[in-house]
């Protein structure tokens, strides 16, 4: 293949993984934001996200995109109340201190996804597009589903954006963030704001993963990955910075797209865990994180 | 207000005592003679990449076990299939070994199929002088690379079955081929024996591209295939194979194409309906075991689809969308007849005679068609500790597969220096 088509694709492959993985990490950088926890199960809500989706999908009569929109609606809902419920559970028992949720947080994934195993089974199971479009380029063909995926994703970060900037919930969430015992004195229920985030932080993993279903299949094993990478996105654009989760995942995803493409996957990976261990040597709070 | 206990019996308790004891001594005399189990561990792909397959190991198996003991058991002693999950991973896989031949007492164990779990297990096998006898396909075992323990006589390894597509391949479909294939053990037989097959036929592997196990996403792999590939060899496995083919069709689209020849692997457990698949019409592919039933199908390939629950198209019958691993399960009922037959020519009566056990299957030649092999007639080859059948290759008419050929057992037949009875034990 000629070296302009196949730089294309590669960067279609690329927006595709830096979409899906900027909602995740941001929902994994808005819940370390504002809540100081690192939540080892994100990927975990991710899965659940996907087999979620597979269940309401394969329960919704009517046209595949009905019962698509069905479960991009349910899917996040589902496991953002799941997310809510252990956050008052467990971690707001633990008084969110950082070394116990991360702890808390390796038992939550491994209880998730056993339960998934238990209930949803081992096998790989597909979930319809919500439409067929297949694009026929000169060179390559591609499904029309994935520039859907890109759109989606940038509107539901517009969304995120919007609210964390424009809205009371987001101002509240932004003074929780800037200091949790100020923020108490001036009347927030901080208890409140801590659930809300956990909960929009989950829902946020399991929307990516709604989206990407159709692509990739529900399996119960497929948190560990969007896991990783939002560890990577999140340390590389800094801990609780929005703005910089969005920009890594681009670097990170098309970089994966590219150079996966050129070179191999695993060298990807590497150049991936090599550019996360150089921001933490020279800038550790990351390319746009606050100096503390 | 009265009580009972052991020590001092009611006349009520004392008179049930005895008349239970009357009743047990009247049953019939069998019940008395009735032998101990034969304890088969299942060494079971249930959770992990594999699951697909370990479900239907577990219910050829269970099929093929039950078979057996309506038939009167093996050497007159029932049989009882012990399954143990291994999550398709290789260190669980030994640890899984140690329990089959531990506390939980099997006499000997089987199943296994993923080629990087064997190679995790069957080393501990071997110290622990339990007969392992795997499902596999790999060349691991006729390689040489093993132990005296373990054995393969139900599923022809990957070198034959590829010696005998190659010249197909060359002359039905083209002689530039470019191989697509899984990053580990089973993948590199894949690759190493289809490129030195295809040579012999004059033809040429102009690229080799090789996908780590765990991948989940293909689209970034396939701008790799030259664009003068005349035929895409492909097998993938694991969970992500419906992803793998439907990305290749998205990639191809309404496009030009190279000619496909595919290992069935690549579809194992996925319906060749499935929307997405369409550009598979027209293709081929290697199957061990034909999926559709065939026309001229024999009563024996009959009885053991009802015996194992698939339908003519090889789906359950309980459930149309559960489409079977049909290519390689029976390798699980032709392993467990192997083992029925050489448990009675050994006389073996207990773990005490496991090397009598495996010097009788060492000693196996011809296996002809039948119940017990319903895939076919095999040859078992004892230096190797590998069996040889004959092989599909179906082509994909109307979204179903269909034979269109069929090998002979001695087209794949192949020599190598391996000779596992010289071993000790």
């Amino acid at each position: 293949m000629a070296f302009g088509p196949f730089l294309l694709l590669a960067l279609m492959e690329g927006m595709v993984t830096a979409a899906v993985l900027s909602l995740a990490a941001v929902g994994l950088s808005l819940v370390f934001g504002v809540m100081r926890v690192v939540n080892v199960a994100h990927g975990e809500f991710f899965m659940l996200g996907a087999v979620i989706a597979w269940f309401v999908t394969g329960m919704i009569p009517g046209p595949p995109w009905l019962a698509f929109l069905a479960a991009l609606a349910i899917a996040p809902l589902l496991v953002g109340a799941l997310a809510a419920a252990a956050d008052g559970l467990i971690l707001k028992r633990l008084n969110y201190d950082p070394e116990a949720t991360i702890v808390a947080t390796i038992g939550l994934m491994y209880m998730i996804q056993q339960a998934a195993l238990t209930f949803y089974g081992p096998d790989a199971r597909p979930v319809l597009a919500p439409f067929e479009w297949r694009v026929q380029l000169p060179w390559f063909g591609t499904s029309g589903y994935k520039f859907f995926v890109v759109g989606a994703a940038i509107l539901l970060l517009l969304a995120v954006w919007q609210l964390m900037t424009r809205t009371k919930a987001g101002l509240v969430m932004r003074a929780t963030q800037v200091d949790r015992d100020t923020a108490r004195a001036f009347g927030i229920n901080v208890d409140r704001v801590y659930m809300g985030t956990f909960a929009l932080g989950a829902g946020l993993a399991a929307a990516a993963a709604v989206l990407v279903v159709p692509i990739s299949q529900a399996h119960y094993l497929m948190g560990h990955d969007p896991l990783l990478l939002s560890f990577i996105v999140v340390i590389i654009g800094g801990l609780g910075s929005l703005r910089g989760t969005v920009i890594a995942a681009l670097i990170i995803g098309l970089s994966d797209g590219v150079i996966s493409m050129f070179f191999s996957p695993t060298l990807a990976k590497i150049l991936a865990t090599l550019l996360v261990a150089m921001v933490l040597v020279f800038r550790p709070q990351g390319l746009f994180g606050a100096r503390t | 207000m009265t009580t009972t206990s052991l020590f001092a019996p009611s006349r009520r308790r004392v008179l049930q005592g005895m008349g239970a004891g009357l009743v047990t001594a009247a049953l019939p005399g069998h019940v008395w003679a009735q032998s101990a189990p034969l304890k088969i561990g299942f060494q079971l792909h249930r959770t992990g990449i594999g699951a697909a397959y370990g479900r239907w190991y577990e219910r050829t198996t269970t099929a093929a076990a039950t078979a057996i003991n309506a038939a009167g058991g093996i050497g007159g002693r029932p049989v009882e299939i012990v399954f143990e999950d291994d999550a398709t991973d290789p260190k669980r896989g030994a640890e899984v070994v140690e329990k089959l031949a531990g506390p939980a007492g099997c006499d000997l164990i089987m199943g296994t199929l993923f080629s990087h779990v064997v190679m995790g297990s069957a080393p501990r096998a071997g110290e622990l002088k339990i007969p392992y006898l795997v499902c596999s396909e790999g060349y691991h075992v006729a390689s040489g690379a093993l132990n005296r323990w373990t054995l393969q006589p139900g599923i022809t390894d990957v070198r034959a079955q590829i010696s005998t597509m190659a010249p197909w391949v060359s002359q039905n479909l083209g002689k530039k081929v470019t191989m697509v294939f899984p990053d580990y053990a089973f993948g590199h037989d894949h690759r190493d024996f289809f490129t030195q097959a295809i040579a012999a036929q004059g033809g040429e592997v102009i690229a080799h591209i090789a996908i780590p196990p765990t991948e989940t996403s293909f689209t970034r792999y396939f701008p790799q295939i030259p664009a003068e590939t005349e035929v895409l060899y492909h097998v993938m496995v694991g969970p992500a194979v419906l992803t793998f083919v439907k990305e290749l069709g998205e990639f191809y689209g309404t496009g030009a194409k190279p000619a496909l020849f595919g290992f069935v692997d690549s579809l194992e457990a996925v319906d060749t309906a499935t929307p997405g698949l369409e550009f598979l019409e027209g293709t081929h592919f290697w199957e061990g075991h034909c999926r559709v039933k065939p026309a001229d199908a024999t009563e024996a390939e009959t009885a053991y689809r009802a015996a194992v629950g698939v339908d003519d198209n090889g789906a359950s019958v309980s459930d149309t969308k559960d489409v079977a691993t049909y290519a390689h399960m029976f390798s699980c009922w032709e392993t467990l007849y192997f083992i029925k037959q050489t448990v009675e020519t050994s006389g073996y009566a207990g773990v005490a005679d496991r090397q009598k056990l495996v010097e009788a299957m060492e000693a196996v030649t011809d296996l002809p068609a039948g119940p017990e092999r319903p895939q076919g007639a095999m040859r078992f080859d004892g230096k190797k500790h590998q069996v040889f059948g004959s092989q599909n290759i179906s082509k994909i008419e109307g979204g179903k597969l269909v034979r269109v050929h069929q090998t002979t057992i001695e087209e794949g037949l192949y020599d190598n220096d391996t000779d596992y009875t010289a071993m000790s034990f």
